[in-house]
């Protein structure tokens, strides 16, 4: 019952979760091996929005056990989004440098435009 | 809700070349729209802005400290670990949550209505919990065995006992959600096996197995953020976890599938302990052949076609300048020189492109596998820097071999293979390697650094 329920008053949430699943598959059936590694970890960076969780816990806090609890978790957040996009940025940074590195940089830039694009749809 | 804000800033990436930075501005407005623009169901904002400041402060300090000092070798082990944090992340908030729900439940009474949504927060805060957890431990794990601090470690019934803990943390999970066991000792106890779980999981694999591993990990704290999402019913959240997760899931199958393993295989942390037992059974024997630098320049020099084959060897020791220099002098003597890259090569797919692109080796000279593998025939020598398992002929031709079915490098129908390694040490799939004994392959020991520094001047001085 508690499970029916619950999936019927998330009824768009799950939606938008079978379409995020196929919007990822998409995504990565479209991109070199060659790119793994930076895509790798800007999608290590990108889940990083666990940090929202946190800050909104942290802000709702009353005692201070869960206050200290989510302060490390802001921090730990912090880490995961700050350190990601730091250690993608400098992979990229090496691509860019040399001038056939415009097809590695063009096409790591369309996997992000095409995950903007997916979040569109989804609204 | 207000992070449409957020999320509208994130899909607008027109003007920007760099996908990337567009992500992190996107993910910093989000962070500041949830800070300022949240509201919870009473209207209130968030409280303890500064202790949230502080916190962002602390952690982007750290966080780019890191990641702009680490080595480019250390990349992936930094993954690793920053994916760990945010593993951690996940699974404090369910802690918090969990003890939040525990406090509400004491003081009100319960509706029906409300028990519903309880069982239901109950299992997005179990799943956040326990694959916060297994992928915060298992990354750290990770990252300590990238980084040579933890050795391979296998128990024996390894197997066992880690289906038993997954079993062990499914059977719990699931009565603790239809409330036969309760209380917060549970909900810890769960926490305990999670993490025991998450490092026997890792522990046992080997080093080729790590970047599955690890890409596997990355998609479990995907989803542990996806069931944050959930919780707060927020889109950013849901969005960024599950699409991770997803993209993380095919990443890694691709990878399993590039190794000829199954991701079962590596689930269960099989891999490491039954290539232990394999590699003693079955040595190829033979003598090998040992070629001076002078020689091995001599034959470099006057070839038509080189192949390079770099390996982790190549990164650790830094030498993929020197490795790009060497390049150069015999493209100047009219050499043809590429490099081959195997998927795998390195310690994550595309880690060896990351390398060598940092030494300016340009791109149309990394030639992947697929490619390459035919024109080994033509090739006069090949030029094997620090890799081993990629170019082991027993993937093909011995079926007992732990490896067998895995594509490699078919460096053994070039004219001549110039093998250059630390010592006759087994690769990371602990197996040796037929190739070595070959009567056209010679061994040239040393660290792969001081051995290309020591091959270029052989080959200027020519």
């Amino acid at each position: 019952m508690g499970i029916l329920e619950f999936i019927s008053s998330n009824i768009q949430m799950i939606y938008l979760v079978i379409l995020m699943i196929f919007v990822g598959i998409e995504l990565i059936s479209h991109v070199p091996s060659v790119l793994h590694t930076p895509l790798m970890s800007g999608a290590n960076a990108i889940h990083g929005v666990v940090i929202i969780g946190a800050i909104i816990v942290m802000g709702q806090a009353e005692g201070s056990l869960s206050l200290i609890l989510g302060f490390i978790a802001v921090i730990l957040g912090t880490l995961n989004v700050v350190g990601g996009f730091v250690v993608t940025d400098r992979m990229l940074e090496m691509f860019k440098k040399k001038n056939n590195g415009a097809y590695i940089s063009r096409n790591l830039f369309n996997i992000f435009s095409d995950i903007h694009i997916g979040i569109e749809d989804a609204f | 809700m207000t992070f449409i804000l957020g999320l509208k800033m994130l899909s607008k990436p027109d003007t920007a070349r760099n996908g990337n930075l567009i992500a992190a501005a996107g993910m910093v407005l989000a962070i500041f729209a949830t800070i300022f623009l949240y509201k919870d169901s009473e209207g209130n904002h968030l409280h303890n802005l500064i202790w949230i400041f502080l916190a962002l402060a602390i952690g982007t300090v750290i966080g780019w400290i890191m990641a702009k000092r680490v080595q480019m070798t250390a990349m992936p082990q930094m993954v690793s670990f920053f994916n760990g944090m945010g593993g951690a992340c996940a699974a404090i908030i369910s802690i918090i949550e969990y003890n939040h729900l525990n406090h509400v439940l004491a003081t009100t009474t319960m509706t029906p209505e409300m028990s519903a949504s309880y069982q239901g927060k109950i299992l997005i805060i179990l799943a956040g919990l326990i694959i916060g957890t297994v992928s915060f431990s298992g990354s750290i794990i990770a990252y300590g065995k990238l980084e040579g601090k933890i050795g391979d470690f296998s128990i024996k019934g390894q197997q066992v006992v880690n289906i038993g803990l997954l079993l062990a943390i499914l059977v719990s999970s699931v009565l603790f959600y239809l409330g036969v066991i309760n209380g917060t000792f549970w909900f810890y106890i769960i926490l305990l096996v999670s993490v025991m779980y998450g490092v026997l999981f890792v522990f046992p694999i080997g080093g080729a197995d790590m970047p599955v591993v690890i890409s596997l990990l990355n998609s479990f704290t995907g989803v542990a953020a996806a069931c944050g999402g959930f919780l707060y019913n927020n889109y950013v959240m849901l969005i960024g976890g599950i699409l991770v997760g997803s993209a993380g899931t095919i990443l890694t199958v691709s990878m399993c599938k590039a190794m000829n393993r199954s991701l079962l295989n590596v689930l269960v942390g099989n891999f490491g302990g039954g290539t232990a037992a394999a590699s003693t059974g079955s040595t190829a024997g033979g003598s090998t052949k040992e070629i001076t630098k002078s020689d091995a320049a001599i034959l470099m020099k006057y070839a038509k076609k080189v192949v390079i084959v770099p390996g982790y060897g190549l990164a650790v020791a830094q030498a993929q300048h020197t490795c790009h220099e060497l390049e150069t002098i015999l493209e100047e003597s009219g050499v043809e020189v590429k490099y081959a890259i195997h998927p795998v090569a390195g310690r994550m797919p595309g880690h060896m492109n990351v390398l060598l692109a940092e030494s300016n080796v340009s791109y149309d000279k990394l030639i992947e596998m697929e490619d390459i593998n035919p024109e080994f025939a033509t090739t006069d020598v090949v030029l094997v820097v620090g890799a081993n398992d990629v170019v082991n002929p027993a993937a093909k031709t011995d079926p007992s071999s732990p490896i067998f079915g895995m594509p490699i490098l078919e460096v053994e129908n070039a004219k001549n293979v110039i093998v250059m390694k630390r010592s006759m040490k087994a690769g990371y799939a602990g197996i040796d390697n037929a190739l070595f004994y070959q009567p056209k392959t010679y061994m040239l020991f040393g660290d792969a650094k001081d051995t290309l520094v020591k091959l270029v001047n052989e080959v200027k001085s020519l």
